[in-house]
């Protein structure tokens, strides 16, 4: 019996998706879990494995043709059966690849595919007859105040039913806002409508900054220990360690002595992890992303600084999978690069602080004998959640983490 | 040589049965052995017997409302014994029901005590050993004494002695005002027994909210039972011929009261001692099994639901978790436990009280943004019509989202009316979805939809 194999959410934010590479063949046997194709979605490539089994008769979508959730890409069934009729039952159209546009003029795009079309013709979900998605009305109601697709989930409840879990477990990726769209050089007003990730991202922060009573502490780290030791151990290495693999590494440990930061505000009840994940924010060419290294509290700065460096260029290549950019407990954010001095991040959920490094820059400061000196500081601003985190708590954290980040020895005691 | 079976469960109550009957369904091969009356506490000597018991109660006391169709009845011939023994055969006929539903599914029956001895080990007390793949333990519970009030099946009664009364005292003195005290309390008193209630806590029924359970406490008082809340019982002593007891308030005051026989229903305790298994390294907690998820316990076949592990002691409870247990054991994939905000609790008396999820105090410990909307029963035509007015339907949401958190109901057939309740929170429909539909008129359903319509702001009739 032909049946069709359609393009299915594989990311919660997923509206298109590009078929990059075709694994298997017209003629290929597939069976449950074998990977068919790789897709590009709005996030990363993923295998796309086939939940049906059978010999893939006809491909629909061809390599480089973008596909809307829900259209077939390709027709499965018995060796030599004839399709035709089922092909014409189905109206199947023949994906074609779809010319890039490109709107902005900017260096470096990652490779995706995203269809800019005007706001006016794209249609809102809601008004897509031909497939209302089962979910139940409490779903529903909190889908539409969250701002969520509900084509992009996948229902746990009777039937298939999208039900109210499916909404809380949908992994969202959230990080502090840093990059700014590039002005259009052309002087016309531009509109378009945002993507599914520039929503997700809007969505998640506003909710945050919402929910969370964010505030503010800082202080300034003397780094030239650090720096220091730095450049001497990476005088040796081939490939150099990372600054932030030092901060990461010094964060989580710090953090291990002091649990309010490292705990959650989660509808009423305080959870308070042991397990350290830190995520990192990483600029992308149109939004912001957190890879999170995992129990960081049991890794060398050498083994995060590995594991930082993939899982970077995994998100700068878009490949990153949503549990390897969700459930940081404690999140950096470093502009230092940027030149910033300093500047204040918002909390990446589910997390209840995030720390902001700015620029480490050479200033003057005063000596103990009133003297002038000149030292390299660089601003540490750690925005916090006032409903977990009491303000003394925040600053004994901070004041820590500047201390081990000054005298790092401290922490092999 | 002992047969391998599927699955052994010990005990035949609604956990039990079920069991095995599910079992049975998925294609395994079932043996329940049982050491008492199959069909459990339930069936004989719990929740059947004590319904009937009830409805013949409501008949009683509705034949004193004749006169009101000009008919006089006199109801001096009362004979209790005739009651006792209808509550007994709808014990009996329910439990004879039970055998033949274990037989049409080709569920082996063993009546014999059984103790385990191996993971997949139980010894029976005729001498053989059975083998299975998987245990289930549902061994269930038994009535709990305080400290003072041993029973005696004499004059310090239990649930199971009350419920095989054949003859009703004169007065009676309950000790324990959940539910299980306050159906007592209903029984006996449309028999003319005089009774007199004690509760620890603020109020009868503890497990719901304050203005639910008062709706029963004043009926209770229009009746003449006495209700005695915040008070604890210390001691007794035998004066000519009656009972006299020490009771004490949340005060520190004290008075005695008289009765002829004491009722002690404050809880039941769980029977997983003396099962042997301390011999597998299950280490039982106050006679209640420790279970993780799908009901397991510490020994992957070895697997424990109903009265016998923590939780609420309810009937329909049982059988929800040996469902999730069994399917488990065939390899399916169930919740791996029962969600306990969808748990129904349900109180026959008149009127009757029912409830599931957060209770409005509950809701508001927790710090949730909650409200609710009581519609009370005397609002709907129905009840009027029926003189059924006491009564009211309290729905308890979130406030931001319209989330139902729970529902607390007294009234006529509150038992009964409170699954549309629960339907719309299990199927997550908001209060929306009952406010729209249209319910028939006159019934006593047309309470929820108007509690449904007070959460949207526009409820008709009140």
């Amino acid at each position: 019996m032909a049946e069709a194999i359609v393009m299915t959410a594989l990311s919660p934010t997923m509206d298109t998706g590009t078929i990059v590479s075709w694994v298997k063949k017209e003629g290929d046997q597939v069976s449950s879990g074998d990977v068919i194709c790789e897709v590009e979605t709005d996030k990363a490539t993923m295998d796309y494995e086939s939940l049906q089994e059978g010999t893939l008769l006809k491909v629909l979508a061809e390599e480089g043709a973008s596909v809307r959730v829900g259209d077939p890409i390709a027709v499965l069934g018995e060796p030599g059966e004839d399709i035709s009729v089922f092909l014409q039952s189905r109206g199947a159209p023949v994906h074609k690849p779809v010319a890039k546009e490109k709107a902005e003029t900017s260096s470096a795009q990652p490779p995706e595919n995203e269809e800019k079309k005007p706001a006016a013709s794209s249609p809102p979900p809601a008004d897509r007859a031909t497939d209302r998605v089962k979910a139940s009305p409490l779903a529903r109601k909190l889908a539409e105040e969250l701002g969520i697709d509900l084509h992009h989930l996948r229902g746990s409840g009777p039937g298939g039913r999208i039900i109210k879990r499916d909404l809380e477990e949908s992994p969202k990726p959230k990080t502090a806002p840093a990059a700014q769209a590039p002005l259009s050089d052309d002087g016309v007003e531009k509109r378009e409508t945002a993507s599914g990730k520039r929503k997700v991202i809007a969505q998640r922060l506003s909710e945050s900054m919402r929910q969370a009573p964010h505030y503010y502490e800082k202080v300034h780290a003397v780094m030239d220990g650090l720096l220091s030791t730095r450049e001497r151990l990476n005088r040796p290495r081939e490939r150099k360690l990372s600054l932030n693999s030092f901060l990461i590494k010094f964060a989580a440990e710090t953090l291990k002595n002091h649990p309010a930061l490292r705990s959650s505000w989660q509808d009423g009840e305080i959870v308070t992890y042991g397990r350290i994940d830190i995520g990192l924010a990483v600029a992308l060419e149109d939004g912001l992303i957190t890879p999170v290294i995992r129990n960081c509290t049991s890794k060398s700065i050498v083994d995060i600084d590995a594991e930082l460096a993939v899982l970077v260029e995994k998100a700068k290549a878009g490949r990153l999978q949503p549990e390897e950019y969700t459930g940081a407990i404690f999140t950096i954010s470093n502009l230092g690069a940027w030149g910033i001095e300093e500047f204040t991040a918002v909390i990446n959920p589910p997390g209840s602080s995030i720390l902001a490094v700015g620029a480490a820059r050479r200033t003057p400061v005063a000596e103990e004998d009133g003297s002038m000196g000149v030292r390299t500081l660089a601003a540490l601003t750690l925005s916090a959640d006032h409903r977990v985190i009491d303000g003394a708590k925040a600053a004994a954290f901070l004041v820590a983490l500047k201390n081990t980040i000054e005298y790092p020895l401290d922490i092999m005691l | 040589m002992a047969e391998k079976y599927d699955l052994l469960i010990i005990g035949s109550g609604p956990a039990g049965y079920v069991a095995g009957i599910r079992a049975a369904q998925l294609g395994m091969r079932a043996v329940i052995v049982e050491k008492g009356k199959v069909g459990g506490v339930c069936l004989n000597i719990g929740c059947i017997p004590s319904k009937a018991l009830i409805h013949q109660a409501e008949l009683f006391l509705s034949l004193g409302e004749s006169e009101k169709t000009g008919v006089k009845i006199d109801r001096s011939a009362f004979d209790y014994t005739t009651v006792f023994s209808s509550s007994r055969k709808a014990a009996d006929d329910l439990s004879k029901g039970v055998r033949f539903l274990l037989k049409k599914n080709n569920i082996t029956l063993v009546e014999a005590e059984g103790k385990v001895v191996g993971p997949h080990d139980v010894a029976l007390s005729t001498g053989e050993t059975l083998q299975a793949e998987h245990l289930l333990l549902a061994t269930g519970s038994t009535p709990r004494e305080i400290p003072g009030f041993s029973f005696d099946g004499k004059d310090i009664l239990s649930s199971d002695d009350a419920l095989m009364l054949e003859k009703l005292p004169k007065s009676l003195l309950i000790l324990g005002g959940g539910a299980i005290g306050c159906e007592f309390a209903h029984i006996m008193n449309a028999f003319g027994v005089q009774v007199t209630v004690v509760e620890m806590m603020d109020h009868l029924l503890p497990a719901e909210d304050a203005d639910t359970a008062a709706i029963l406490e004043r009926s209770f008082k229009k009746r003449k039972i006495t209700v005695k809340t915040g008070t604890t019982a210390g001691g007794y002593r035998r004066e000519k011929g009656s009972l006299v007891v020490q009771l004490e308030d949340r005060n520190g005051k004290k008075e005695e009261t008289e009765a002829e026989k004491i009722l002690v229903v404050v809880g039941r305790k769980a029977l997983g001692d003396r099962l042997g298994l301390e011999s597998v390294g299950i280490t039982v907690e106050k006679g209640a099994v420790p279970v993780g998820d799908y009901y397991q316990t510490a020994v992957p076949s070895i697997y424990a639901v109903g009265d016998v592990i923590a939780g609420p002691q309810l009937a329909h409870l049982a059988s929800k978790e040996a469902e999730i247990a069994v399917e488990h054991m065939a390899g399916r994939s169930p919740e791996p436990k029962a969600d306990p905000m969808l748990v129904p609790r349900a109180v026959y008396t008149e009127p009757q009280v029912a409830g599931f999820g957060m209770t409005e105090k509950e809701a508001k410990e927790k710090g949730l943004p909650a409200a609710v909307s009581v519609f009370p029963y005397r609002g709907a035509g129905k009840s009027v019509a029926v003189g059924k007015t006491e009564g009211q339907v309290k729905i308890i949401y979130r406030s931001d989202t319209k989330e139902i958190l729970g529902a607390g109901l007294a009234g006529a057939q509150a038992t009964e009316l409170l699954h549309e309740l629960l339907l719309a929170k299990k199927a997550e429909l908001l209060p929306e979805d009952l406010a729209t539909m249209i319910h028939a008129h006159p019934t006593l359903s047309e309470t929820l939809m108007e509690a449904a319509r007070g959460v949207e702001g526009w409820m008709i009739h009140a």
